[in-house]
């Protein structure tokens, strides 16, 4: 017998199955299926330097100047749709709030909340358009963590996905410094997002060629800032639509807003399938569109600007800031009258990004 | 769009408000009633209150299905998901309705109720089948536009012979509900005002135009049937005005691209199958009335969730400082009720009109309640 033979063997583990396997608690349970997880999937897949590491935590140098930090949680349903899927979303979901100061995003720290039972190549897929995301992004995802629910304690997948980055010197850019007599321009139509996740749903079963618009915003933000530096506020109308973010935007500033229908990009495909399911495009979520508001004197050079990005080019001018110590935000209708643009009152849609 | 923005054109609406404000008479006030919460909806989503002279006033019905609904009726749904643990489909606007003891149907899911959102009430029957273990209810509610597809279900499930699904049904009718308030506003002072009504759309297109002929005869009031767009609705207070300038009683249709006389005779049919006339129900704000409301066919009895688990209808009152029943029988405007905006915002409705989009009092906050903000401020500054 080969004593030394046995004992140099080392032991055989068989790859995971990314065809036909599934998640199982052991891929939670923080033992060598975990690692086995970990290193055929997560770490290939998002591979870098800080990853390479193997550490609990990834350790980088502090710049000079601002830093952000944001960090958002991705619960879609479906987990894939047209234009994106979960995976994209949470990388483009958190380096836009990041990007939303003026930052140049850096960093990503990723956590998966994985359901028993779901597909590998579902992960897979999953986490291959992550680490696209990312790329493209030309930012890194430099640590994570992942978790297994038992089977109906979870929908698949969640992803929590934190993000840090700097703000280039002289930027300021918050919620509360719109002020009376600023422009208020979107960056281009509305609802897009919201309206092609809906159409899925099995209960609603339309048909549509529209797609969402997941896209990482920070290239156009970097180039608006570059054009205006002085931006007063910057913000991603996700959940909850435009309408939402203008009055957490008026709210904050303590200013009342003015916006005009006829002036609000929205596809017609958004529009008929908002009117047929009795939903207002103003309330429905994107994932690619930016709000800026910013000095009227800024308007037109920061409107060029952002016309001239590919992620831009139907950027317009909505509204003004004015003063108004109720913060309405109200809406010069299309037929002639005034009327409110609300806060959304309960969900419109049930959980859609 | 091809065919919404036709009837949501700017230019037009001047042009109407212009013939409006030329034709109705400086001598007398136009207390028009839009019956229906669509209708509500449209008045507030595009402002049209500001088009309209001050002497042309509309006044919100009750045509808003979920306003009228009394708790007592949340409060039985409530049961069946908690004490029946029955799987209760609803449409979602009933979700939020607050029901007795502070609960609603949304809160009741967040406690464990199994309370399933609806688009189409078919869902209903298609989880039926998929859960055959279990009971499953479909909350049927609405006037004459919901009804024919609950009819439909009901004969879908007896062609299925399904064992476990009901109908805890709670459709309304229209018409009695008009009579209703005309004869409150004849009778006294409890009534509103009202000269004429702005007939409902969808519902005429079922019920057709000559179900309104009886009472704008018995009462001498003048109807005209409009669709739910912003053209629509003005077209017939144009129409309207004029009726009532030259003193005539009429039944008139604007919808005509929709609503015929007779209506839609196959969805009667099927109605007729499958439900009969309810002696008496109770409706929110307006009380009992009878012959107003429908319950299960005889011959459908096994689908009947009343029958099948023995419910047992329970009259509750109103929130003490709610004004639902006022503003339901146009008595009240939103603004005049105190908790209007206060207490009571669409966020944490006390009354059912601050639920719906179609309610009163939600769509008054949701788009216009800016108004009464500079109302206040004009009365500020002048004193």
């Amino acid at each position: 017998m080969n004593v030394t033979n046995t004992v140099r063997r080392t032991s055989y583990i068989r790859p995971l199955d990314f065809e036909n396997g599934r998640i199982d608690m052991s891929h939670g349970s923080g033992g060598r299926a975990s690692a086995q997880l970990i290193d055929e999937l997560f770490a290939k897949a998002f591979d870098n330097d800080y990853l390479r590491q193997g550490n609990d935590q990834a350790a980088f140098d502090v710049v000079a100047g601002r830093m952000v930090m944001s960090t958002d949680a991705h619960v879609i349903s479906p987990l894939f749709f047209p234009g994106g899927d979960i995976g994209c979303l949470s990388v483009h979901g958190t380096i836009n709030d990041v990007a939303m100061a003026g930052a140049r995003p850096l960093y990503l720290a990723a956590s998966f909340v994985l359901e028993e039972g779901l597909p590998l190549a579902d992960l897979k897929r999953i986490v291959d358009s992550m680490a696209a995301a990312a790329r493209a992004a030309n930012v890194s995802i430099v640590t994570g963590d992942t978790k297994v629910v038992e089977q109906g304690k979870g929908d698949g997948v969640f992803i929590t996905t934190t993000g840090m980055g700097i703000v280039p010197q002289g930027v300021d850019i918050r919620g509360d410094r719109a002020r009376p007599g600023d422009k208020i321009l979107v960056s281009g139509t509305i609802g897009d997002h919201g309206v092609a996740v809906m159409s899925l749903r099995e209960e609603l079963s339309f048909e549509t060629a529209l797609c969402s618009d997941t896209a990482a915003l920070h290239a156009l933000v970097a180039a608006m800032v570059e054009k205006v530096p002085d931006i007063h506020c910057l913000r991603d109308p996700t959940r909850g639509g435009l309408g939402t973010t203008l009055n957490e935007l008026a709210r904050q500033s303590g200013c009342g807003m003015v916006i005009h229908e006829t002036a609000l990009p929205i596809r017609p495909e958004v529009s008929a399938a908002c009117e047929f399911l009795g939903l207002d495009p103003l309330y429905a979520a994107n994932e690619g569109k930016l709000v800026a508001i910013c000095a009227a004197a800024d308007a037109d050079s920061l409107l060029t600007a952002m016309r001239t990005h590919p992620l831009g080019t139907r950027a317009t001018i909505i509204g003004e800031v004015v003063e108004d110590s109720h913060h309405f935000v109200q809406m010069k209708t299309a037929f002639g009258g005034s009327r409110i643009v609300d806060w959304l009152t309960g969900e419109q849609l049930p959980r859609i990004c | 769009m091809k065919y919404i923005d036709e009837f949501r054109d700017g230019a037009l609406a001047q042009q109407l408000a212009q013939a409006i404000a030329h034709e109705a008479s400086a001598e007398r006030h136009y207390h028009l009633m839009e019956f229906c919460g669509g209708h509500t909806h449209a008045i507030s989503r595009y402002g049209l209150t500001d088009l309209l002279p001050p002497n042309v006033r509309m006044v919100h019905g009750p045509g808003c299905p979920v306003c009228v609904l009394p708790i007592g009726r949340i409060d039985s749904a409530v049961e069946l998901a908690r004490e029946h643990g029955a799987m209760l489909c609803t449409y979602a606007d009933t979700m939020r309705v607050p029901a007795s003891g502070g609960i609603s149907l949304m809160k009741a899911k967040a406690q464990g109720a199994d309370i399933r959102m609806l688009y189409s009430c078919a869902d209903a029957l298609t989880l039926a089948k998929k859960h055959s273990d279990r009971q499953v209810v479909f909350f049927a509610i609405g006037f004459e536009t919901t009804t024919p597809p609950t009819a439909l279900i009901l004969k879908q499930a007896k062609a299925l012979r399904l064992k476990n699904f009901t109908v805890f049904c709670n459709h309304v009718l229209t018409p009695p509900a008009i009579t209703h308030l005309l004869t409150l506003a004849e009778a006294s002072a409890e009534g509103a005002r009202l000269d004429g009504f702005i007939g409902p759309a969808h519902v005429s297109t079922v019920i057709g135009s000559a179900a309104y002929e009886p009472f704008a005869m018995r009462f001498r009031k003048p109807v005209v049937i409009a669709g739910f767009e912003p053209l629509d609705v003005m077209q017939a207070i144009l129409m309207l005005v004029r009726q009532l300038n030259s003193g005539r009683t009429e039944v008139e249709n604007e919808f005509t691209r929709a609503v015929t006389s007779e209506g839609n005779v196959k969805a009667k049919a099927l109605m007729a199958e499958t439900f009969i006339l309810r002696d008496s129900f109770e409706w929110r704000g307006l009380g009992e009335m009878p012959k107003s409301a429908l319950q299960i066919h005889p011959d459908y009895r096994e689908f009947d969730a009343e029958e099948r688990f023995g419910l047992a209808y329970r009259k509750v009152p109103d929130h003490k400082a709610c004004q639902c029943g006022a503003i339901l029988r146009g008595i009240k405007a939103p603004r005049d009720c105190k908790v209007f905006g206060t207490a009571c915002t669409p966020d944490n409705p006390l009354g059912s009109c601050m639920v719906s989009s179609e309610g009163a009092c939600a769509a008054h906050y949701t788009y216009g309640r800016f108004r009464d903000v500079a109302c206040k401020t004009i009365r500020e500054t002048n004193t």
